[in-house]
C-alpha cells in the first residue's frame, strides 16, 4: 500500500511538470505582458526596463527553470496585475470557489439521485418525462446561457436573487464563507445551480439507468418474492447498490466542478479563482495563470489518488493486484 | 399614559432612531468592467484606474466638468519671461488622510517618485527639470527649455505623502516587476475628497467621504462600493435589477434596452479618444499583400482612395447604432479649436476605383489588416465594415482581429511594427494637439528619439516635425493654433491616417442618481448627487 501510494505521488509529480511545460510554452501565445502592465502611449525604453526586469527577456526554458525553482521553494511569483504574490490572492479567492463547488456539488447530487429514482422507478409517468426534459436542457444548454437566463429571470424580472457577487461574507481565520449571512446564501443559489445543472443531469441519468438495471437483477425479484415491502425492495436494496458508481461519478467530476467554475464565475463575477485566471488571461498575467494551472492539476491529482486508494478500501478485490503488480 | 404604553413608546421611537440612521446614509454602488489593480497612484496610466484614484488623491491642477485646468493642490502659478521657471504656490491647511500636513516636501517627494524607473507617469513631469524648495508653500520648477503645456497632465499626476511613502517602505513607485509585495499598491493617503475604507483588488473596493477635506463638497454620498463586473450581460443585469446605481461601459446593443427601463438611462456623449486605421507607409514591400516589389500605400493615391471607399455614416448607424461621431482630425474637437475648419473627404467609391486604377491597381489589390477585437466599442464589427466596404472598391482585406493581448503584442514597437493595415484608438494624454503631432504622425526615423513610436505605419513628413517642434516651445496660444493647424492640414492633405470616429461613451445611470459625464471617460463622483 505504502510504495502504492509513493509510486502515484511520483507519478502525480510528473503529471505536474507536463502541466507546466505545456502551459509555458503556450504563454507566448496569450501575448505581450508589458503591454498589459503598461499604458499605450509609454516609451519603448521605458517597455523595455519592464521587460528586463520581468525576465521576459530570457528564452522560455531559462523562464520555465527559474519558475520551477522559486515553485519548489513555496514562491509563486508576484502577479504583474496587482502586484500581490499569487499564493495570497490564490489563497483569498479560493474559499469562493471551493464553497460555490461543494455547494454545487451538494445540489447536483442531491437533486441527481432524487430525479434519478423517481424517473427509474415510474419511467412512464408526466413527471420523469418532464425530468427527463429537464436533463436535456441540463446537457445541451452552455452554462453562460444558463446563469443569463437565470439572471435574467430571478434578479431582473422578478428581484429575487442578487445578479452577480457573493453577497456579505463573514471571516473566519483564513477563510472567508458566505454561508453564514442571508445574502451570502442568497447570493450562492443562482451560481450553484449554474454550475451544478450539467452534474445533476449526468447523475439523474446514471441513477434512472442503474435504478433500471439493478431491478432486473435476481436478488431483486428475490427480495420481491420474499414479500418485503415495495418501500425496502426500492430504497434499501437497489439504491444502495446504485449508489457506487455514483459515487465515484461525484467524486471524480469534483475536480472538474472546480476547473470549469471558471464560466459560472465569470458570468455571476464570483470572486474566486476561475475569475481570477480569466482576468490573468485577459492580462497575460502569466504568474497567476502558471500557479492556477498547476493547482488545478494538482486537484486532480489528489482527487484521482483518493478515489483510488478509497477503491482499495471498498473492494478488496484491488487490494491484491496492488500489491502484486503485473 | 400607562407605566406600559409610556415603555412601547419609548420602544418604538428608539426603534424608529435605528431603523432611521441606516436608512440616511447615502451608499453609491459602482461596477465597472475593469479591475482596480492597484492603489499606488504611479502604476498604470490607465483611465478606470486614474479616476478611482482621483476620489483619493489630487494633483496640483485639477480639471473641472469642461476639462478646463483649475487649481489643485496649487493655489496658482507663475511663468517666469523666459519660460525656464515655474513658480507654483501651494494650498495652505491641506491635510492627508491620516492627519500629516501637505506642503513643498510632498510635492518635491513626489516629483521624484514619478520620474523614478517602475512609474508608468514619467512624461507627468519633464525628465530634466529641477524641483526647488523655496518656502514650506512654495516650489520653483526649473526647466531646461520652456513647455507651456507642462501642467497640461498635472490633473492625474496624484501627490503622495513623504513621511507616510517613507514610513511603509513606498519611496519607490511599485514597479511592474515587483519581487515584494507593494505597500502602496494595497493602501492609499492622499489628501482627496474620498477615503479607502477596505480594498480587495479585483473583488470589492469601498470609499468614505474625507470630513476634513478643504474643498467644497458638491455631493451628497456617505459611501461609495466599487465592484468590478466584468461580464457585459451581468453589469446591464445589476444595473437593471437596482442593485448598483451606476454601470460604465453599456454595451452599445443593450443602450436601447437601458433606456427602455423605468428605472435607469444612459448618459451618452463623445468620448475624446480618436479610432483610425493606419497604413505601413515604409517599408519597400507590404508584409501582408499580395502586391510584391513595391508598397501601395506609398502612393498618396491608394491611401485617398482608401479613405474616400469608407462610408462613414454607414459605420455610424449600423455598426455604432449612432453613438459615434465620424471625425476630420486625428485629435478630437473638443482639443483643438480650430477643429471645425477640417472637412471628412465625402464617401466616394468611383472616386476610390478611378484612384486606384491610376495608381495602377486597376482590379485592386489584396492586404492584411490587424485589428483589436476586446479594446474599443464594437472595434471587430468597425473592421468588418470596412472589409466590406474596401471591396466595393476591389480591394480584398484579410481580416486579421484578435485580443488586445495578441494584437498589441504585434503591432506596436515591441512587435516590430508587424503590421500593413490596422485600426487603433488614441487619446492624447495631454488633451494637446502636440501629443498626437509627435506620438502619432511624427516620423520615427530617429532611433534616439521616442518620436513617432506609436505611428506604427510611420508617416512621414519633415515639414510637419519642424512644426511640431515649434508647437512645443511656442506660447502664444493663437500663433500656436496656427502652427498646429499648418500641421494637421499635411496630415489630412497627404491622407496620412484614415480617422474614423470619437466613439461614444455610454454609462449606465439609475434614475436615482443625478451626476456629470467628462468627456475623458473618468467617472468621477464628486460631482454626484443620490436621491434615496
Amino acid at each position: 500500500m505504502f510504495a502504492f501510494i509513493i509510486r502515484r505521488a511520483l507519478q502525480a509529480i510528473g503529471v505536474l511538470l507536463a502541466v507546466g511545460i505545456i502551459s509555458f510554452a503556450m504563454f507566448r501565445f496569450a501575448g505581450d505582458p508589458v503591454n498589459q502592465i503598461v499604458s499605450l502611449d509609454t516609451p519603448a525604453a521605458e517597455r523595455e526596463q519592464v521587460r528586463r526586469s520581468l525576465g521576459l527577456d530570457d528564452p522560455v526554458p531559462v523562464q520555465f527553470a527559474r519558475y520551477l525553482v522559486q515553485a519548489a521553494q513555496g514562491n509563486f511569483g508576484i502577479s504583474y496585475q496587482f502586484r500581490q504574490p499569487v499564493s495570497t490572492l490564490l489563497a483569498e479567492r479560493m474559499p469562493a470557489t471551493l464553497e460555490l463547488a461543494i455547494c454545487a456539488t451538494i445540489f447536483a447530487t442531491g437533486f441527481g439521485v432524487l430525479m434519478g429514482v423517481y424517473s427509474g422507478l415510474k419511467r412512464d409517468s408526466a413527471l420523469a418525462k418532464l425530468f427527463q426534459t429537464i436533463s436535456l436542457i441540463g446537457i445541451s444548454l452552455p452554462t453562460f446561457l444558463i446563469g443569463i437566463l437565470l439572471i435574467y429571470l430571478f434578479s431582473v424580472t422578478l428581484g429575487w436573487l442578487p445578479s452577480f457577487g457573493r453577497g456579505d461574507t463573514v471571516r473566519l481565520g483564513w477563510w472567508t464563507t458566505g454561508l453564514l449571512t442571508l445574502s451570502g446564501l442568497k447570493a450562492l443559489i443562482m451560481p450553484s445551480v449554474t454550475l451544478g445543472l450539467f452534474q445533476m443531469t449526468l447523475i439523474m441519468r446514471l441513477v434512472r439507468a442503474e435504478m433500471l438495471e439493478v431491478l432486473r437483477a435476481d436478488y431483486i425479484k428475490f427480495a420481491r418474492a420474499r414479500g418485503l415491502t415495495t418501500r425496502a425492495v426500492h430504497f434499501r436494496h437497489a439504491l444502495k447498490n446504485t449508489l457506487v458508481p455514483v459515487i465515484t461519478v461525484v467524486g471524480l467530476q469534483f475536480g472538474s466542478v472546480i476547473a470549469f467554475a471558471i464560466i459560472t464565475e465569470t458570468v455571476f463575477q464570483w470572486p474566486g479563482m476561475g475569475l481570477l485566471f480569466v482576468q490573468a488571461v485577459q492580462n497575460v498575467d502569466i504568474p497567476i495563470m502558471a500557479a492556477y494551472l498547476m493547482l488545478v492539476a494538482l486537484i486532480f491529482v489528489v482527487i484521482n489518488l483518493a478515489v483510488d486508494i478509497l477503491y482499495t478500501i471498498v473492494d478488496p478485490r484491488l487490494r491484491t493486484t496492488i500489491r502484486q503488480p503485473a | 399614559m400607562t407605566i406600559r404604553s409610556k415603555f412601547l413608546a419609548a420602544t418604538v421611537a428608539t426603534l424608529m432612531v435605528g431603523v432611521a440612521v441606516p436608512a440616511m446614509a447615502v451608499t453609491l454602488r459602482y461596477a465597472n468592467q475593469g479591475d482596480l489593480k492597484s492603489l499606488d497612484p504611479y502604476t498604470l496610466n490607465e483611465t478606470t484606474t486614474i479616476a478611482h484614484h482621483g476620489h483619493v488623491f489630487e494633483g496640483l491642477t485639477k480639471r473641472g466638468k469642461d476639462l478646463a485646468i483649475e487649481p489643485g493642490l496649487a493655489e496658482r502659478w507663475e511663468i517666469s519671461e523666459d519660460g525656464l521657471t515655474w513658480r507654483l504656490f501651494l494650498r495652505k491647511n491641506v491635510k492627508f488622510h491620516n492627519g500629516n500636513p501637505f506642503n513643498a516636501d510632498d510635492v518635491i517627494f513626489s516629483a521624484t517618485r514619478v520620474r523614478a524607473p517602475g512609474s508608468n507617469f514619467q512624461t507627468r513631469v519633464p525628465s530634466g527639470s529641477e524641483w526647488v524648495k523655496v518656502d514650506d508653500y512654495t516650489v520653483d520648477v526649473k526647466l531646461k527649455s520652456p513647455n507651456p503645456i507642462m501642467n497640461a497632465q498635472w490633473d492625474t499626476w496624484y501627490i503622495m505623502d513623504k513621511e507616510w511613502s517613507e514610513a511603509n517602505n513606498s519611496v519607490a513607485p511599485t514597479p511592474a516587476a515587483a519581487t515584494t509585495p507593494s505597500f502602496a499598491s494595497l493602501n492609499a493617503n492622499g489628501t482627496g475628497p474620498f477615503k479607502i475604507e477596505s480594498h480587495q483588488p479585483g473583488v470589492k473596493t469601498v470609499f468614505k467621504p474625507n470630513k476634513d477635506w478643504w474643498g467644497k463638497v458638491e455631493h451628497n454620498l456617505d459611501e461609495i462600493v466599487f465592484t468590478p463586473i466584468a461580464s457585459d450581460a451581468t453589469r446591464v443585469a445589476a444595473l437593471l435589477s437596482g442593485e448598483v446605481d451606476v454601470i460604465e461601459p453599456v454595451p452599445l446593443q443593450d443602450v436601447q434596452r437601458v433606456n427602455g427601463t423605468a428605472n435607469a438611462k444612459v448618459l451618452a456623449g463623445p468620448e475624446l479618444r480618436t479610432i483610425f486605421l493606419g497604413f505601413d507607409q515604409t517599408r519597400d514591400e507590404l508584409l501582408f499583400s499580395n502586391v510584391k516589389g513595391k508598397n501601395p500605400f506609398k502612393d498618396k493615391r491608394v491611401r485617398e482612395a482608401f479613405y474616400k471607399a469608407i462610408d462613414i455614416e454607414t459605420i455610424k448607424s449600423r455598426v455604432m447604432r449612432g453613438m459615434s461621431t465620424p471625425a476630420a482630425l486625428m485629435i478630437a474637437p473638443q482639443l483643438f479649436s480650430k477643429a471645425g475648419d477640417f472637412v471628412r473627404p465625402k464617401y466616394d467609391v468611383d472616386g476610390a476605383k478611378k484612384l486606384l486604377a491610376d495608381a495602377g491597381y486597376p482590379n485592386g489589390f489584396e492586404i492584411g489588416m490587424d485589428c483589436p477585437n476586446d479594446r474599443y466599442v464594437n472595434d471587430e464589427a468597425i473592421c468588418q465594415a470596412v472589409v466590406g466596404m474596401l471591396a466595393r472598391a476591389g480591394v480584398k482585406v484579410n481580416l486579421m482581429a484578435q485580443p488586445k493581448a495578441q494584437y498589441f503584442g504585434k503591432v506596436l514597437k515591441s512587435g516590430n511594427y508587424n503590421t500593413s493595415f490596422y485600426l487603433l484608438g488614441w487619446t492624447p494624454g495631454t488633451f494637446d494637439s502636440h501629443n498626437v503631432l509627435f506620438d502619432i504622425e511624427g516620423c520615427r526615423n530617429d532611433p534616439n528619439s521616442s518620436r513617432g513610436e506609436s505611428n506604427l505605419g510611420n508617416f512621414c513628413n519633415k515639414q510637419h516635425d519642424e512644426l511640431t517642434d515649434k508647437i512645443l516651445v511656442e506660447s502664444n496660444k493663437e500663433k500656436r493654433d496656427q502652427m498646429i493647424k499648418q500641421a494637421f492640414q499635411i496630415t489630412f492633405d497627404e491622407y496620412g491616417y484614415i480617422p474614423l470616429h470619437q466613439q461614444a461613451l455610454a454609462w449606465g445611470v439609475s434614475n436615482k442618481v443625478n451626476m456629470v459625464q467628462r468627456a475623458d471617460n473618468q467617472v468621477l463622483f464628486y460631482w454626484a448627487q443620490k436621491k434615496e
